[in-house]
């Protein structure tokens, strides 16, 4: 370890509430064995999480899950966040968000709405998400706007909606979302097993190019367009965060705190737990934290590579995932000796379209 | 024209790390000394020169130029937009 010395004070904490969830979406990234209910936190054990993120120094505080609706005491989540001074965001489905669970949120200090998206159309959306979920999507977002908040729009394309992105930034319009995100699908957790279903096809990649742009452009000024390519498909790795326990912090439901939210994916680092350490220390001190942090963990062709201040070697669940080795580059890099991984998965025909829902029998 | 936060912006001060801090929906940014000051003054009824007298009051040489600068910047970043 020792890597402590010049180590920033988080910026940002994603909260994840709950892993319970009235969604079944086939792209989920929560891991496959999820936190049952039993082993949340307790209302005093997130209030005690949120008080040291604070001291530590987190300013923004994402309350996800899961569906973060699905706890009773988010009100006082809200108040206990918004009160220390932090900027909240609720991360939400919109299912259960009903204009009076909104009017208190936000009279308690509520600051963004990010709502999810799963498709175009009715039709479309409840099978992706196997629930009657897009009318509550549409009664989310009238309400986010009634009550004057901005509102971000989710979306992860995978092959079963990229047909249907045009249909889907116009709906963001229509919501009248302040911010659109469109992100190709990323393989952690349920979605890896779903792959091959769900990896978009070269054509519809290319078909996207020129959707996104045209509509960044027609909306520049209203609506914020952001689009996540899909990794596979590129030469060089996505950056991991701003990296690796640089500035964000992630608490599964039952208290395990990750430095990426993908992290349990890396079943070689030893997670800690706020229920038996203080948050400060785990931050600061603890070997998952510090196990990629800045540069000394890295090989080559990370170690010497130019690019390894803009993409920080890439994503580490992906190497693990892919080589069995968190410290390799990123296999998507094409100065990977790995790259041959990505390419194989890339050219194997798409054989199934097939998905299995999450949680579904 | 007068410039004001835009919406979901908030500006506060940090005590961890001793500065001003703009929280908004995709982050975190630290507005120097300079920054905040103008940010403090931006409610949407004040006009640049109106916000750089407030700052004459407060310090030496203040110039309207300046205060537009800031502004430009701030625009950019999303963060102020004219009402
Ligand atoms: S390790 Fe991978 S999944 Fe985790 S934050 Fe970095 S890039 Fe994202
Ligand atoms: S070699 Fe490593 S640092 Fe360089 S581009 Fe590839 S993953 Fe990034």
């Amino acid at each position: 370890m020792g890597v402590t010395e010049g180590v920033q004070p988080p910026l940002g904490m994603l909260a994840e509430l709950t892993h319970r969830c009235p969604l079944h979406c086939p792209y989920c990234s929560n891991p496959v064995e999820l936190v049952t209910r039993e082993r949340e936190l307790g209302t005093d054990e997130w209030c005690s999480v949120l008080d040291q993120a604070r001291d530590l120094g987190v300013l923004q505080v994402h309350l996800s899950g899961g569906e973060p609706l699905a706890r009773p005491d988010l009100p006082e989540l809200v108040t206990r966040a918004s009160d220390l001074g932090c900027y909240v965001n609720l991360v939400t489905s919109g299912l259960g968000l009903t204009e009076a669970r909104l009017a208190d949120l936000v009279d308690r200090g509520l600051a963004h709405v990010q709502l999810s998206v799963q498709g175009a159309d009715a039709e479309r959306a409840n099978l992706l998400s196997g629930a009657k979920a897009h009318d509550h999507k549409l009664t989310a977002a009238e309400l986010v706007k009634r009550f004057e908040l901005p509102l971000s729009v989710n979306v992860v394309l995978h092959r079963a909606n990229h047909d249907q992105l045009e249909g889907m930034i116009a709906l963001a319009e229509r919501m009248g979302a302040d911010r659109l995100e469109l992100a190709n699908t990323q393989f952690y957790g349920w979605a890896l097993r779903n792959r091959d279903a769900l990896l978009p096809t070269r054509e519809q990649l290319a078909a996207a190019e020129p959707v996104v742009r045209a509509a960044t452009e027609r909306l520049r000024g209203s609506m914020q367009v952001v689009y996540v390519l899909s990794d596979y498909y590129e030469q060089y790795p996505k950056p991991c965060m701003s990296g690796w326990g640089a500035q964000q912090l992630t608490v599964a439901p039952d208290g395990t705190v990750l430095p990426c939210p993908a992290a349990t994916t890396i079943t070689t680092l030893s997670l800690e737990n706020v229920r038996e350490r203080p948050l400060a220390e785990i931050w600061y001190d603890s070997e998952s934290f510090n196990a990629y942090r800045g540069e000394d963990w890295m090989r080559e062709p990370c170690r010497t590579c130019e690019r390894r201040t803009i993409d920080f070697g890439g994503c580490r669940c992906q190497a693990f995932q892919l080589t069995g080795d968190a410290a390799a580059a990123d296999p998507v890099c094409r100065r990977s000796p790995d790259r041959g991984l990505v390419d194989a998965l890339l050219e194997a025909p798409h054989g199934s379209n097939e998905f299995v829902m999450r949680g579904m029998r | 024209m007068t410039p004001r936060l835009c919406r979901g912006v908030r500006l506060t001060y940090d005590h961890t790390r001793q500065t001003h801090v703009l929280l908004f929906p995709e982050g975190v940014l630290m507005p120097n000394a300079t920054a905040a000051a103008v940010l403090e003054l931006c409610d949407g009824e004040r006009t640049v020169p109106d916000i750089a007298a407030a700052l004459g009051e407060r310090y030496a040489e203040v110039r309207e130029d300046d205060v537009g600068d800031v502004l430009a910047r701030l625009v950019d970043r999303r963060v102020v937009e004219w009402a």
